[in-house]
Parts: structure tokens; sequence; C-alpha cells
């Protein structure tokens, strides 16, 4: 006897509990397989590229931070970046430092809610691995409250170096937070890597090849997942990330195995480099004095950073005005959704969130 | 056997009372008063476990998660239940339009029914029970599927995508697990040789958790399925299905449904503890405390596996079912079997020196055929990894 089935249509989003925030799906299921996926963007549209030519250069930088809000930092530090690249401004060795520190802090931050969110989709854990993620996250935050007084939208780097030096009482806790964090990640390697569950549900799920994620030119985790050692950090270094030595972590699968060992893998080689640079940080002048209102020459630049998601970059275009004529935004979140249909058809109802997941994208991004 | 509800202490003088104030004549009102009675007070116990697990299940997870868990209402947070109960009561009660408005609102009492059903034949204590049946096992077994068929029906009536996929998944896992389930109990029955859950605990000279291993092991998976716990609870999925089952319900339908599920964690850790572990038979304390700690055990086994494991894939939870569970039960079963030919005696009884060697065999034989049984499901599990449907995918490089 055979039973007459038919295919049915479920909207997955914008309001579904893991979506990271408002994305939307139009997922066709055969029982609970995926038979196709149609990804539905838009409901996080700000209009940043826009508003960001209608404002002077240094005001975009409190915009960026809403394009990838658990990602401030690194956000700040590519437009900055592309804008001293425009004016030509020399950042001091100090102000280099924080913002690398300021960085990979941010990264280590980022990667945790990535990992703590792909945990939380896996479900059960009681939301254990996801509070256990928070936990150290939160150390983070408290540690930008200290640099610039705000813990998510940080606008802590300024075009010519960064907003103030480091109070006395940022270096202790920095201390500490290197001291601690090699345990807590030993921690939650085991909890999340020697979990024979996670292994059953994540390893072979949704594999992307190099050739695909090459043709789809993602970057960051997502890329290296496959086995492409590219990281801008090593590829064309800023700040100062020419004088510290890391490692670029790479893995084989390109399965949601792997996006997260590498993930978690990054967390390791940043404090490796924060290490450094906590060690080789010297006193002086944390910003060149700029301008607040200024006119760079016409003429264009774009600096790509290695945001925690990938490739991020600001390309701005100058016409002589004191706003960018055009800051067109390559944010990485966007483009690892490349791939979105390749990785999830073939694949059942409850791998669709941890895929999802392990592309560890944010909307604020996506949409800008 | 010496149990007999005429030793219990509540329905003896509930029962005397009665006679006295209507007269021997009126013996069968007397009789319904104390049996009612008994009723009311095993009804209440249950919900009164039910509301203080759930606080103590969020104050443990908090525990594990690094929080503080709900510390607000009353004295550690004790009245968090209560505080629960009359914001349900005080939501919105909202019947989608297209629901099957009828089988919508039956649901949750079906669930309910199910559970308090299950609570019949259990008993709590020395001389503490409602019924004992001959049948004890099969019923429990009947009635607890009847939870099953609230969830399907729920997921049917809700007309909501996600409640059919939970509603299906509910089904499967019931059909899947079942018979796992089912097989534990039988393990216990040829042990024990009766169905009655009053026999079960009198025959247990030492624990039938010593006894049989493979059997509890069983049944404590197979009832974390049946009760959608995790890893198992792809029912309610939450990061999957949004709620599953449960997502057009609101107000206290929605209550009922989830004191249902709590009050079954705590008829399960009961039928667990009689079961396999003796019951309320220990020393020193009275029965019903200990009967209530070896619960109390249960639940917190529960809150912890909830805490540490993900969830898995339904597909992978089916497999582990048949793959494994089944032929540990079977093999469980017939282990039990062969030991009883060989050393019960003329009247089918078993000493408490033939338990111990059957023990220790047992032991022995669950370490043996676990890890070899865990091998070949691996190997045949890594077919259910591939893609069910291959793809064009694009070119490469």
């Amino acid at each position: 006897m055979s039973l007459h089935t038919e295919p049915v249509v479920v909207n997955i989003g914008p309001h579904h509990p893991s979506t990271h925030g408002v994305f939307r799906m139009r997922v066709t299921f055969d029982g609970e397989n995926v038979q196709d996926v149609e990804p539905v963007i838009g409901y996080l549209h700000r209009g940043t590229e826009k508003l960001a030519e209608e404002r002077q250069y240094s005001q975009v930088i409190t915009l960026t931070d809403r394009l990838d809000y658990v990602a401030s930092m690194t956000n700040n530090q590519a437009y900055v970046l592309s804008c001293e690249k425009l004016i030509g401004v020399e950042v001091p060795d100090r102000g280099k430092y924080l913002r690398t520190i300021a960085a990979e802090l941010q990264r280590i931050a980022s990667h945790l809610v990535g990992v703590g969110f792909f945990l939380a989709e896996l479900g059960g854990f009681g939301g254990t691995a996801l509070m256990y993620c928070f936990r150290e996250r939160e150390r983070i935050l408290d540690m930008f409250e200290m640099l610039c007084g705000a813990r998510i939208t940080v606008s802590f780097m300024r075009i010519g170096g960064v907003f103030q030096d480091a109070p006395d009482e940022f270096w202790p806790a920095l201390r500490k937070f290197l001291d601690e964090m090699p345990r807590y990640s030993e921690e939650l390697n085991k909890l999340i890597f020697e979990s024979e569950i996670v292994q059953a549900r994540a390893k072979n799920v949704s594999v992307i090849s190099a050739e695909q994620a090459i043709d789809a030119s993602m970057t960051g985790p997502v890329l290296r997942a496959t086995g492409v050692p590219w990281d801008i950090r090593e590829a064309a270094p800023y700040d100062a990330y020419d004088r510290v030595h890391f490692d670029v972590i790479t893995a084989s699968g390109g399965d949601n195995f792997d996006r997260f060992l590498v993930r978690m893998q990054e967390v390791e080689q940043s404090l490796r480099i924060i290490e450094q640079c906590y060690r080789d940080i010297e006193n002086g002048p944390v910003r060149s004095t700029t301008s607040l209102l200024f006119r760079p020459p016409p003429g264009e630049a774009y600096v790509p950073v290695e945001a925690p998601k990938g490739e991020l970059g600001f390309y701005l275009v100058s016409d002589g005005s004191i706003a960018p004529y055009r800051c067109k935004i390559r944010s990485p979140s966007f483009i690892s959704l490349t791939l979105f249909k390749e990785m999830l058809v073939g694949w059942k109802l409850a791998d669709i969130v941890v895929s999802l997941g392990s592309l560890d994208f944010n909307m604020g991004e996506v949409d800008r | 056997m010496g149990e007999s509800l005429a030793e219990n202490v509540v329905y003896r003088n509930v029962y005397e009372f009665a006679i006295g104030a209507f007269g021997s004549d009126l013996a069968w009102l007397a009789y319904a008063i104390a049996t009612f009675s008994l009723v009311f007070l095993f009804v209440n116990v249950l919900m009164l476990l039910a509301t203080f697990y759930t606080w103590a299940e969020r104050r443990l997870l908090g525990r594990f998660t690094n929080r503080l868990g709900p510390n607000r209402a009353g004295p550690f947070g004790l009245l968090q239940a209560l505080a629960d109960a009359v914001k349900l009561l005080t939501k919105e009660d909202i019947v989608p339009r297209n629901a099957d408005r009828w089988v919508f609102n039956i649901a949750p009492i079906v669930m309910l029914a199910s559970v308090l059903m299950a609570m019949g034949v259990v008993p709590l204590g020395k001389n503490t029970f409602l019924a004992d049946l001959n049948i004890g096992l099969l019923y429990l077994v009947a009635v607890s599927g009847l939870g099953s068929i609230a969830v399907l029906m729920a997921g049917y009536a809700s007309a909501n995508k996600f409640s059919t996929f939970g509603a299906m998944r509910a089904a499967a896992v019931l059909i899947s697990y079942e018979i796992p389930l089912v097989m534990s109990l039988l393990a216990i029955t040829i042990l024990s040789g009766s169905m009655s859950l009053i026999d079960v605990v009198e025959a247990q000279s030492i624990p039938f958790l010593l006894v049989t291993p493979m059997g509890a092991l069983i049944f404590l998976t197979a009832m974390s399925a049946e009760l959608n716990r995790s890893p198992f609870d792809i029912t309610e999925g939450e990061s999957e299905i949004v709620a599953g089952y449960l997502t057009e319900y609101s107000g206290m339908k929605f209550g009922t449904f989830m004191l249902a599920e709590f009050a079954a964690l705590i008829v399960s850790g009961a039928v667990f503890a009689v079961l396999f572990l003796q019951g309320w038979k220990w020393a020193f304390l009275p029965s019903h405390v200990w009967m209530l700690l070896k619960v109390g055990f249960f639940a917190l086994l529960a809150t912890w596996v909830r805490s540490t494991l993900p969830r898995l894939r339904p597909d992978q939870i089916l497999s582990f079912a048949w793959k494994f569970l089944f032929p540990l039960s079977l093999i469980n079963v017939l282990a039990l079997s062969v030991q009883r030919l060989v050393f019960a005696d003329d009247h089918g009884n078993l000493q408490q020196s033939d338990l111990w060697i059957m023990a220790l065999s047992n032991w022995i034989l669950t370490l043996f055929v676990i890890p070899i049984l865990i091998r070949l499901t691996n190997r045949s599990s890594k077919i259910s990894t591939e893609r069910t449907i291959e793809l064009q995918l694009g070119k490469g490089v």
C-alpha cells in the first residue's frame, strides 16, 4: 500500500526562535526532508549605506556599530581603516595595539556567541552551553565598558586611533581574563566536541567543498573550515597584526562540526595575539590629531579586515566633500548565505537550524 | 503478601468515621467516601509534587547553567509555580480559527487524565495505593500510550504546520519506544512472576536495578523518550519546530499540558522506583519518605541529563530505538528467561541468593553486550548521516 503524500511549504521565520534575528525561509518539506528552500531577507534593512552618504566621515562610526551588533569593534575597525587610507593618516603604535586587543577580544566574544547559539540550536542542554559561553562573553563586555563606556555599540575606534587610552583597571582585568580563559575554553571544548551527540548531529552535515566556498567568495571560519588557509590578518596585515605571531586555523571537513572547531580554536589564537599585544604595548599617544570635520581628496579606499565572521570592508568613494560619496559595505554574513540552498537541501528539518547556526550570520549585517 | 488498603491509615480512619456517622447500613457510602478521600489525597500529592518539581527543575537548571533560577516569589522562589499558574490563568485563551475546536480543547484534558490514571496502580508507600491490579504493568503501558494520543490530537487540531510536525514526531517516538519499554517491563514480570506493582515490590529482596541493569537502562531511556525529555525532546524541539504541538496553545490549556508533563515525570519516577529500586522498601525511614527520595532521585537524574545532553535528530532517535534498544531488550529478556529456568524452585520463586548470582551474571553480560551493540550500531548508522536526496551541485573551479 502506498500513501498519497505531497510536499508541504512551511514558513520559518522571521520570528522563529532560532533564525538569528529576522531571517525568513520558505522551506518545502517532504516529511522531514528539505526539498527546497528560499531565503527571504530584508526585514532588518535600515539603509546604512545610504545613511552613511548623508553624514560626515566621523559620524558614520556609530552606524557601523549597528551592522554586526555582536562584533561592533571589528566593524569600527574596518571603517576607520578605510577612512585612514582615504585621508592618509598614520595611527600611533599604542593606538594600533589597543585596536588589535579590542578586535581580538571582540572576535572571542563573537565566536562565543556563535558557538553558544549553535549549541542552543542543537537543542537540549537546558541552555547550559549557551550560558557558559555568555559567562565569558560578559567579561569581555565588561572590559569594553571600561574602554569606552558601552558594551555592545562601542564606537571605540576613531579615525587616526582610538577614542581614549585604556583606563588603569582595564589591564588587570585583561590579565585575569587571559589567565582564566584557557581553562574555560577547555571546559567548553570538552562539553561540545567530546559529546557523542554533538558529533552525530554535526559531523558530515551540510558539507561545503573548498571550491564551492571560493566560488561563493566565502571568507572567515566558513572558508577556513573547508581547508583554505585564508586570513586577512595574515594575507594583508593591518594595525598590529604584522607584529604578532599566530596560526591560521583550518579544518578539512567543511561540515557544521568543523566550522565550530575552527571557531573554538580561533579563540585560542586570539588569546595568543592578545597576550603578545599585552606584552609589547608601550606608552604613547593613542590617537593622532585629526579634525573631526575633514574633506578627503577625491579618490577611493577599501581596506578589508578579518571580522569574526569573515572579510569585512567598507568601500569608500570620496568626491572631496565632507561626506562619503559612496559607502559600500562588503559584509561576510550576507555572502555566507550564498550557499544556503546547497547546504540545506536534502537534509532534515532538524539540520536546518544547526546549519544556519554554523554560518554564524548576523541579520544586522545581512540586511544592513 | 500483607499489603492491603484496609491497613492504610487514611483509608481506615475515614472509613471508620463514616461508618460511625452513617451506621453500617450505609457501608457503601462510607466505602465511597473513604476511597474518594484517598483518591483526593493521591491526586493532590501528585499535583503538588509536579508543581514543586517545576520549581526544583528551574532552580537546578539555573545552578547547572551558572544562574540563580527563580528566587523572587516567596522564600527561595518557592511560590514561583503559584505565580506561573496565576499568570497562565489570566492569559487570553486563544483558539485558532482553523482549529478543530472540540479536539483542540479536549487534548490537554486527555493528556492530564492519562497521567492521573497511571497513578491508579502505583504504590506510593506501604499500604498506600489506589488499586492492586493483577495486570498493573499492562495497565500502565496502556494509559501512558494515551498521553501520546493527546499529543497527536493537539498537533492535528491546532491546524499549524509546526504542531503537525511535533505530533508526527510524537507518534513515531511512541511507536518505536513503546516496544523496548514493554520489553523491559516484561523482564520485570519474568523476575517477579507477577504484573501487579505491589507484588513486584514484594519480590525485590534485592533491587531489580542490580539484577537487571540492562532492563533499568532500557526503561530509563525509553521513558525519557516517552516523556519528551532531553535528548529525545524532538516533539517540542523549541529550536526547530517552535514548540511542537504546544505552538498554538495559550493560557491554562498550555498550563495543563505542562502540568501533565511534569506530573508524568513524577509518575514515571515512582514507577521506576517501584520496578527497580524496591519501591517503598528500605531501612530506618518511613516507607513514604523512601518513596519520595527515590522519585526525587529520578527527577534529579532527569534534570541532570537535560542540562548535559543536546538533542538528537528524529531519524537518529528512531534508529537508536530499533537498532540498539530493541536488540538489547531482546537479549535482556532472553537472559532473564534462561536464568529463571535455571534458578527458580518448584513454586517458581527466586531466593535472594539466586538473585545475587543472577545480578552478577547480568552485569557481566551487560558489560559485554553494550559495547558490541554500540559498535554494530555505529557501523550501520553511517548510512543515516548521508543525504537523503542527492544534489546536482554546481560545477567547481
